[in-house]
């Protein structure tokens, strides 16, 4: 009883939550070079094989284009893997295996400021790539016609939301984690299933009805559904609830990643 | 009237059932080098947790350069510099790095910063090393940065665990110097050691823990006063050949057998008799008594792994 009224009580942040976000932003600026090939990549990849590869296998029943159809879902699961890998793998070795949470807390910084800043540091990654796919789909404009209002800036936003989600619920999964091996948990019962069954390959119409009253309990169903009517500039009043599950997912995620690192660093 | 940078009353830790600091009551005055001494499992790294702020306290107080650390954690944080004994520099940023992120958590100025790193890799001789990553440092070197960090927002007080713990004798050494010079400084150290040699190189008192308690206080030459005296005979003899050496003299003497060595206090009149009738030091070794002694006969000869 008591862990659940914690929830209600106002996190222990100050300022030094800034200086844990530097310090990944420090070590990104050393190392971007070497990584960015990998991640500049990836999308490219995808988008080919999927789009012009896949796609030409692939007929919608209007009409649609596949990489059309894609496109919402790439936009929300690259953000999803950066924010899981950043506050997932990342946490873990700066938890277990560098022990630099350890002396985080040996200046004045807080549980709840390391948490915090590990988590905005998960969430900006994850806008990062958001608004690098962003890009590579306006380039491919021209041959993959994926964005067809202005409103597709929006999926920004949506970045940010599900970034701090996943970089929250990474990290609640790393406070938990005693082995790297453990991770495969993470990925296989959580990551991955939602990975496929967001409605970013097919459409959610296609499953069963029970399955599709499951999947509404999966976060990146309502980043999906929100970059899709983004991206078709279709906005309506239905995206709200949309909106308030990914706010009240952040806020209850959060709090457990708070809750569970306190209960593993302080003992 | 001494200040004081630690103040510990009745301070005590549960883990569960299992009491690791059982009610100990020490106080560490502003200036000084402290040491907490004891065996594996004595309560030193769980008493440094609690001053460190890492670990509640389960009853008792503790008060650290004037702040409770229940009540005032991140104050208590402010002043104090941590040395762990588990190395944990960031293996992603270099030397210089290393001390400047860690700076930033104080809130200290870019320029304070840039000043203060400068210092400490003079001081801590590790200029040379400013732009390298640290895993391409000695063993030594990452000991010095350690130290370097934990004092570069200038604490009352600078906490080591094992300071020393894993070094070879040159590193050590070093290290020991720069410790020294710090105290020269004024900088107020507390720190848990299991090396005698370095409790008697650094310390100006030294508490000795044992299964959470506090066996005995003081300065390490009353310690050794006190509870070893002025001389030790080792004696590596067979048990018949001992008893005939020590049969006359032996219940007069201060006598502990500890597996195939015997070790006998007393005074130097009392021993040298008995060491010139050997002959032989490798045999009968007769030394002035140390800290270990204290150390061993307190905690107990055997008893400890």
């Amino acid at each position: 009883m008591s862990a659940l009224l914690t929830v209600l009580t106002v996190p222990d942040v100050s300022g030094a939550a800034v200086h844990v976000w530097q310090r990944n932003f420090d070590v990104f600026r050393r190392i971007w070079r070497t990584e960015s090939l990998g991640i500049g990549l990836e999308p490219w990849i995808v988008i080919v094989a999927m789009g012009f590869g896949l796609g030409r296998f692939v007929e919608l029943e209007d009409g649609e284009s596949y990489i059309h159809f894609l496109a919402p879902g790439l936009m929300a699961m690259f953000p999803m893997f950066a924010a899981i890998f950043e506050c997932g793998w990342g946490a873990f070795m700066r938890l277990e295996m560098h022990r630099t949470y350890e002396a985080v807390l040996t200046t004045p910084a807080s549980v709840d400021d390391l948490v915090t800043g590990e988590i905005l540091w998960g969430t900006s990654r994850a806008t990062f790539n958001g608004t690098y796919i962003l890009l590579v789909l306006l380039i491919l404009g021209p041959w993959t016609s994926a964005i067809d209002s202005w409103w597709a800036v929006l999926i920004l936003p949506v970045a940010v939301l599900q970034g701090f989600l996943f970089s929250s619920l990474a990290i609640s999964f790393a406070a938990l984690a005693r082995a790297m091996s453990h991770f495969g948990y993470l990925f296989n019962v959580i990551v991955m299933p939602m990975f496929w069954l967001s409605g970013g390959f097919f459409p959610l119409e296609n499953l069963p009805g029970w399955a599709q009253r499951v999947a509404w309990f999966m976060p990146l169903v309502h980043s999906v559904e929100l970059n899709r009517a983004v991206l078709a500039g279709d906005l309506h009043w239905g995206l709200l609830i949309d909106v308030a599950w990914l706010l009240v997912g952040c806020w209850v995620f959060y709090r457990i990643a708070l809750a569970l690192m306190r209960r593993r660093l302080i003992v | 009237m001494d200040r004081f940078a630690v103040e510990a009353v009745q301070l005590t830790k549960h883990f569960g059932d299992t009491v690791a600091v059982d009610g100990i009551s020490f106080s560490v005055r502003e200036g000084e080098c402290f040491g907490l001494l004891g065996p594996n499992g004595a309560g030193k790294s769980t008493t440094i947790r609690m001053l460190t702020c890492s670990s509640p306290v389960t009853s008792g107080q503790l008060v650290v350069s004037g702040h409770d650390v229940t009540k005032n954690p991140r104050l208590v944080k402010s002043r104090i510099g941590v040395v762990p004994q588990d190395e944990n520099l960031d293996p992603d940023l270099p030397t210089r790095q290393n001390l400047e992120v860690y700076a930033r958590y104080f809130g200290l100025s870019r320029e304070m910063i840039r000043q203060r790193v400068d210092e400490q890799l003079e001081f801590f001789e590790l200029e040379g090393k400013a732009k390298e990553k640290v895993d391409t440092l000695s063993g030594g070197m990452r000991r010095r940065l350690l130290i370097a960090r934990a004092l570069i927002h200038e604490p009352n007080l600078l906490v080591l665990d094992e300071p020393t713990v894993g070094l070879d004798p040159q590193a050590r050494h070093l290290v020991w110097k720069q410790l020294r010079r710090l105290r020269e400084r004024g900088v107020t150290q507390l720190l848990t050691t299991h090396y005698m040699d370095e409790a008697a190189q650094l310390c100006d008192r030294i508490v000795v823990l044992h299964h959470g308690k506090i066996l005995t206080e003081g300065s390490p030459r009353s310690l050794v006063r006190d509870h070893a005296g002025e001389r030790v005979l080792e004696l590596r003899l067979p048990a018949s050949e001992r008893e005939l050496l020590l049969g006359e003299v032996g219940d007069a003497l201060d006598i502990e057998p500890y597996g195939d060595v015997a070790y006998v206090f007393g005074s130097e009149a009392a021993l040298a008799p008995l060491a010139d009738r050997v002959g032989d030091d490798q045999r009968a070794l007769l030394r002035p008594a140390s800290l270990e002694d204290v150390f061993l006969r307190l905690t107990g000869r055997g008893l400890v792994e």
